[in-house]
């Protein structure tokens, strides 16, 4: 088929649900109007392991308007079996709510009220007494006992760092961070017989779809889950966490459709979270830079009930060209929840140490950081030998130094001041590894003109909604007023979890197919039809744009969609497209990239550190949607703020509670923290990646920032700092 | 958050009787709803003052500024008598919360708020200030956010205010309303160190009413300012924080009147600062040599001994900001 002129892909767009989130009319999870909807609320565990030793809910149950407390004393036995898929950890037992009377981490769910109203519920929670037999839980992951590592190795690394004439030797600490969406996870659950619907914040509905058909024991098509606008995720609603189950529990044991909301509280102990880390890294390269070796060791916090685990080790493997290798990667179980991936998942960490680390060698052998790093890139994986589909962070480079005037910055250490600031400029170069994954859509064309595309997927914000329309209104040849793009029903064709920067690939690619099926049934159908004006034209001469199809390069001869559909009686045209997922073997290794700049300045006597401005640069691929794209780059940027100054996520290791679990002490960027800044796209696309070209956004735009951001610390002050969030307390 | 009664009254009288019957006054509502909703504070009847006639901001005789109670923190901080007068205590409130907090809060409630401690905050912890004799779980736990000065064994918790480390380094005097009439508490005496009994907080006596908190003559010209050292630029309580106000004439320090916020368990007064400061003529030497004093008698926990140094270079930073010299 010819090409299709492009039109909506690529323009700079206002998302096309913004209107209904601005006058309030976009309905989030807990929004949804069912009929006769009561109200639950989750106690949480007060000790941090041990044992229930009783429950007494009799004041709850006492209290006007409370129906129900259910806990392992009287919750039915569910069936929960067995679950691969939904993003459970591989490895491990996922938490079974009210089952036993284990208490596995400060926080856990040990009952659920439910009540006719929010208050009688939340009232009632507090009335519950909970009797434990408590031990000391173990939840410092600096003390604990690690489990035995992932390795990786090529060539013989400890010789190679022997041998090597610049050696460094450095250990990185990384905090617990918690994704903290706007919107709290929520849940209304409804039975209709034995067929269950649930309406969550979820970005995957197919997930929390599996997830419950399964404790429940019931047939996959039993269960509906509906999810069409999520208040910002970055991760948190990849799995179905307990509190979904206990919705659909109590609704099954009250007969009522239950809506249960987490507190702001009950985020820090109820979905999961980017696990703290310690990360030594030893480099060594020659005196000139050329790295030979490199030993990283990587513990990370999980749960003591599920092995969780992310991609930290691939960017040791890949980033940078050398011949030694060795990773460990341990695990670390502790009387925590379980985390979970959050934006940038792994590579976010590991380029915070990667990157901090070569720019503490550029400025030993003292050269530029960004010249270190060019003398450094390989020409292919070296993890496997395949070649890049591509990989251009040397424009990247190019691009930013020139964008944010690296040529201004000071090698010398300290040598910038600005009244009692110290100002720094730092860079860091990032990648990221999207996913690629089957995925489904279905599209239909309707007599009037106007086309519906479907695709189960997820918008956490990104603007699925509207990028998924741009591609379907170019590939149909329509205008972005006569296409609808829904999402978020498992009813609608399965598609891979809303994250790992999938989206935009998978399901667009899959959206692309449907839609060039469609165009061309509609094309096959006028070159066939004698009464057409395209009648007898090859059918690869022919075009469709603004609902007119027509030939190629004489846009008089055509017709529109509804004149051919009217004509041959058709109601509508649909097909159904998919996206196969990564070819295999594998061809090309295929990686987003980018180069982040930062400029900040540090109150030297104080301590404080504020960020100027930013500038990130990326080889995404085609960015199908400018301006949504930037909504991603600057909140990657400010996420990477946030993990780079501010998020901590605190436990008191005494008894394990989270001591931090709200918005005023768990500190995220203000609008007063994100000033200047600014997104640069690479133009182009990459076609190995899939058939739109795209690699995805989402996630690099935060991977490097945190990097980016210390080592202009450093060159402001001279103060390494190994530690995150960089507090006042490291830099006085 | 536990079942209450509500209700509103028109007049201080009605007021004073539903307060002394037990009932919790209630104005902005920013922090006694917050805490309600966690449980912390449950009372039986809450007392909407809101309607009272507390709302003026009046010069007093003698020069000084009166400001009703239920003044909002903006208009407080947008009064043009206050900041005329005492630009250190717009900036401690402009410094404070956010635009929608500031809209809402009160100055009486926010002399009358509580402590950020999380273990307080937080009802399946130990805590003195919330339930007597249950320990203080802040105290060998995490504790960067807490005092460092007049903290006891019983309670290591910081007064959050902004504005009272102004009031306090200004010498306020607090007018009270109770059933045996009017009374006058200095500042100093108003907010009360833990001791062994941190769930006393205020030198109130039950169903006594806040009218105004009255900022006494200075002598003028008096330059004043707050700076407030937080991890991030806004909304969050302060690390460290420091009022200072400073009269000069001929060239020397004739008055001097500093404070400290972040670190006490009150609003902490710096005498030794302000004593060296007084007859002395601005120089670099002097504003060090002066905050040198603000750390005395600090006593850190685990987490925060980073305070007692910048709690010294907060005060020596506002002493140059406000008294000049660079």
């Amino acid at each position: 088929m010819s090409p299709q002129p492009q039109a909506a892909v690529g323009a700079p767009l206002s998302r096309v649900d913004g209107r209904l989130k601005v006058t309030g009319k976009a309905l989030y999870a807990a929004e949804h109007d069912v009929d006769g909807a009561v109200h639950a609320v989750i106690v949480d565990a007060g000790i941090g392991r041990g044992r229930i030793t009783s429950i007494d809910a009799r004041a709850a149950l006492a209290h006007p308007g409370v129906l129900r407390v259910i806990h392992n004393g009287n919750a039915p036995k569910l069936p929960y079996r067995d679950n691969s898929g939904s993003n459970n950890p591989p490895e491990g037992r996922r938490l079974r709510v009210f089952q036993d009377d284990r208490v596995r981490f400060h926080g856990q769910p040990v009952a659920v009220v439910v009540a006719t109203t929010l208050e009688a519920a939340q009232h009632g929670a507090s009335l519950v007494e909970v009797s434990y037999d408590a031990e000391r839980p173990s939840t410092d992951l600096h003390e604990a006992e690690p489990d035995e590592p992932t390795r990786y190795a090529r060539g013989d690394a400890d010789a190679g760092l022997r041998s090597a004439a610049v050696r460094l030797d450095l250990t990185y600490r990384m905090a617990r961070n918690h994704h903290n969406p706007m919107e709290p996870h929520a849940t209304i659950a409804r039975w209709d017989g034995d067929r269950l619907t649930v309406w969550d914040k979820t970005q995957w509905v197919v997930g929390t779809q599996t997830e419950l058909s399964t404790v429940f024991d019931l047939p996959l098509e039993s269960v509906r889950v509906i999810s069409p606008f999520v208040g910002g995720g970055f991760g948190s609603g990849l799995r179905c966490w307990p509190h979904v189950v206990v919705a659909a529990l109590a609704a099954r044991e009250t007969k009522r459709p239950v809506k249960l909301v987490l507190s702001r509280k009950q985020m820090y102990l109820g979905t999961g979270f980017r696990p703290s880390y310690e990360y030594r890294l030893r480099l060594g390269s020659d005196r000139r830079g050329r790295l030979s070796a490199a030993v990283h060791e990587m513990d990370g916090e999980t749960s003591s009930y599920e092995k969780f685990t992310e991609g930290i080790m691939a960017a040791g493997q890949m980033f940078y060209s050398m011949p030694h290798v060795r990773q460990a990667y341990r695990l670390v179980p502790l009387d925590v929840n379980t985390p979970l991936w959050m934006r940038g998942p792994g590579f976010a960490t590991a380029s915070f140490v990667i990157e901090s680390a070569m720019d503490e060698l550029a400025h030993r052998i003292g050269i530029d950081p960004i010249e270190l790093r060019r003398r450094n890139e390989p020409n292919e994986d070296e993890s496997n030998g395949l070649p890049w589909s591509t990989r251009r962070l040397r424009e990247c480079y190019t691009v930013g130094a020139r964008e944010f005037g690296w040529h201004r910055r000071s090698p010398k250490p300290r040598s910038t001041r600005d009244g009692d600031w110290l100002t720094g400029l730092g860079m860091a170069a990032g990648v990221y590894d999207p996913g690629r994954f089957p995925a489904q859509a279905r599209v239909r064309l309707d007599a009037d003109g106007t086309a519906v595309a479907e695709a189960a997927a997820s918008d956490m914000g990104p603007g699925t909604y509207t990028a998924q329309a741009q591609v379907a209104a170019d590939a149909l040849g329509l205008t972005m007023r006569t296409v609808t793009f829904r999402l978020g029903d498992s009813l609608y064709p399965p598609t891979p979890p809303h994250g790992g920067s999938m989206t935009m690939t998978c399901v667009g690619s899959a959206v692309l197919d449907a839609c060039n099926k469609v165009r061309r049934q509609a094309i096959e159908l006028a070159v066939e039809d004698e009464d057409s004006p395209l009648h007898g034209v090859p059918a690869d001469d022919i075009v469709v744009r603004s609902g007119r199809l027509h030939v190629q390069g004489n846009p008089a001869r055509g017709e529109t969609y509804q004149r051919l559909l009217a004509r041959n009686n058709r109601t509508h045209l649909e097909a159904d497209g998919s996206y196969a997922g990564a070819p295999e073997p594998a061809r090309h290794s295929y990686y987003a990239y980018n180069a982040t700049f930062a400029e900040v300045a540090v109150d030297a006597t104080l301590g404080l550190v504020r960020v100027r401005r930013m500038l990130g640069v990326y080889d995404a691929g085609r960015i199908i949607s400018p301006k949504l794209a930037d909504s991603q780059a600057l909140g990657g940027m400010v996420g990477g703020i946030g993990q780079a100054l501010l998020e901590h996520t605190v436990t008191d290791h005494r008894d394990g509670r989270i001591v931090n679990a709200n918005l005023a002490d768990y500190l995220v960027p203000v609008n007063a923290d994100i000033p200047d800044l600014k997104a640069i796209y690479l133009e182009g696309e990459d076609m190995d990646a899939d058939p739109l070209g795209v690699k995805g956004i989402g996630e690099i735009v935060q991977v490097g920032v945190a990097a980016a951001i210390a080592n202009a610390v450093f060159n402001a002050t001279g103060r390494r700092i190994r530690e995150l969030p960089i507090t006042a307390e490291a830099l006085l | 958050m536990h079942p209450f009664a509500y209700t509103r009254v028109s007049d201080t009288r009605e007021a004073l009787g539903a307060g002394r019957r037990g009932g919790r006054y209630i104005a902005g509502g920013t922090t006694l709803v917050d805490l309600m909703r966690e449980t912390v504070e449950r009372p039986e009847t809450l007392v909407d003052i809101s309607g009272l006639p507390l709302r003026e901001v009046t010069a007093t005789e003698r020069g000084g500024l009166r400001i009703g109670a239920l003044v909002r923190m903006a208009e407080a901080a947008a009064h043009p008598k206050v900041r005329a007068l005492y630009p250190v205590i717009s900036q401690a409130l402009e410094l404070s919360a956010s635009a929608q907090l500031r809209n809402m809060a009160t100055i009486g409630g926010n002399i009358m708020q509580r402590t950020r401690c999380t273990y307080f905050r937080d009802v399946t912890a130990d805590c003195n200030k919330r339930e007597p004799g249950s320990g203080c779980a802040a105290l060998h736990g995490h504790n960067r956010s807490h005092a460092i000065l007049g903290a006891s064994d019983h309670c290591v918790a910081t007064h959050p205010s902004d504005v009272a480390v102004a009031f306090a380094a200004l010498e306020a005097t607090v007018h009270l309303l109770g059933p045996d009439g009017e009374r006058r508490v200095p500042f100093a005496g108003f907010l009360l160190r833990p001791g062994s009994t941190p769930n006393r907080e205020q030198a109130l006596q039950t169903g006594e009413l806040i009218q105004a908190v009255e900022i006494p003559a200075h002598p003028r010209p008096l330059k004043s300012g707050y700076l407030k050292v937080r991890d991030r630029q806004s909304y969050e309580f302060a690390l460290t924080s420091a009022a200072v106000a400073l009269h000069l004439r001929g060239g020397v320090i004739r008055e001097a009147r500093v404070a400290a916020g972040g670190v006490g368990t009150v609003p902490w007064k710096l005498p030794a600062v302000e004593k060296h400061l007084v007859g002395e003529r601005p120089s670099e030497a002097l504003w060090a040599a002066a905050a040198a004093k603000a750390a005395d008698g600090a006593r850190p926990l685990q987490h925060n001994r980073f305070k007692v140094d910048l709690l010294s270079r907060t005060v020596e930073r506002q002493l140059r900001i406000v008294g000049g010299t660079r």
